[in-house]
């Protein structure tokens, strides 16, 4: 009897000391692209360069954190000439504004492995509320967070002067994360 | 019906194509030049659009023609080799550059949608380095066009003003320029 409640005792100590935590980007195998509609045609493209600070516990939601730092110069449309202009003036300036920036707010459960994560997104200066519906999935150690939020590009100043007329490029830019990140056990 | 001159349908086909070409051509010529820009990016797809437009036009008109004879010939036998052979080298061109340039704009990922609402199905996969030779041969094979377009012209011409036949009459729409032969 004393020998059970020991070890029970000293699991729950455990599991108060140690929980997993999924908090490390893995860069190579994550991805974060942007689809968008240019003279009715669907195009796409993706950035290259992108840190995250996550911290996801699916049991501990409240205390749930991600900050993504996207490089805007990294961008790749599929064309040299292109990934110049978007990082122009006109488009990101990312000169003077390298990074768009997402800082989550809050993560609830919708259902299952389904959440929805809010936040605040600032790109070119400018910071307007996101929501977006992300998919968790984890085996052991290793989790992938998927999903994808539109944007209006205008409301952020993306592509101003001759591009602001949105029957070349569109309005809506959809933007698609797959990140891919890994669990170690954090003290609490 | 006057025999001696091409039906109504191929002499629409045929001015329709010649219109289109030179203003695709032109077209496709000044655009590649540009800076990117908004202008830039609707001349590109106008361009695609009435290349896509010639494409089902050539291939209407080269259904037409193996379904109609066309009005005999009056000329030399090596006369009507030239024009048989430069018009079969006209009819490929007319199908093998919109579709080089439509597989060109699929392997450099930029899909074809049709006037802007009819997406075209991407025949091969985004492929850049394909992409740019396929550029290339849809450049060259625009170059032959012209010549040869330009070779078809001065042909027409020859036989309407050196060799005075009225061949030209045969491809004019209405009344033939010498009245109807007999």
């Amino acid at each position: 009897m004393n020998r059970i409640l020991k070890t029970v005792l000293l699991l729950l100590c455990t599991a108060q000391v140690e929980a997993l935590e999924f908090n490390q980007l893995q860069p190579a195998q994550s991805a974060l692209s942007f689809g968008y509609r240019q003279m009715g045609v669907a195009m796409d493209g993706k950035f290259n360069k992108f840190t995250a600070q996550i911290s996801f516990d699916p049991a501990k939601l409240a205390s749930a954190q991600a900050r993504i730092d996207v490089s805007l110069a990294s961008i790749d449309t599929g064309s040299a000439d292109a990934d110049e202009e978007v990082a122009g003036r006109l488009w990101f300036n990312a000169k003077t504004y390298p990074l768009a920036s997402f800082v989550s707010t809050g993560v609830k459960q919708l259902a299952g492995n389904r959440y929805q994560a809010t936040g605040k997104l600032t790109i070119k200066g400018k910071t307007l509320d996101i929501v977006a519906p992300v998919t968790f999935q984890s085996d052991g150690l290793k989790g992938s967070f998927d999903g994808s939020f539109n944007i209006k590009r205008l409301s952020y100043g993306i592509g101003t002067g001759e591009w602001a007329d949105l029957s070349t490029v569109a309005d809506d830019i959809q933007i698609v994360f797959h990140l891919v990140v890994n669990a170690a056990p954090v003290k609490k | 019906m006057n025999t001696q001159r091409y039906t109504r349908t191929a002499i629409v086909l045929h001015w329709l194509m010649a219109l289109l070409f030179f203003a695709v051509l032109p077209l496709g010529l000044y655009m590649a030049d540009l800076k990117l820009s908004p202008t830039k990016l609707q001349l590109y797809s106008y361009h695609k659009w009435m290349g896509i437009t010639i494409l089902l036009l050539a291939v209407l008109r080269i259904l037409w023609r193996i379904t109609h004879r066309p009005p005999a010939l009056t000329m030399p036998r090596w006369q009507q080799i030239a024009s048989a052979t430069v018009h079969a080298a006209l009819y490929v061109l007319f199908l093998a550059i919109p579709v080089s340039g439509w597989l060109m704009s699929s392997a450099k990922g930029f899909q074809t949608v049709l006037f802007g609402v009819l997406p075209l199905p991407d025949l091969i996969n985004k492929n850049k380095e394909l992409g740019h030779t396929l550029g290339s041969v849809h450049e060259i094979l625009s170059y032959t066009l012209s010549l040869l377009v330009v070779l078809h012209i001065a042909a027409a011409l020859k036989h309407q003003f050196i060799d005075k036949d009225d061949l030209l009459s045969r491809m004019l729409p209405g009344k033939s320029l010498k009245g109807n032969l007999p």
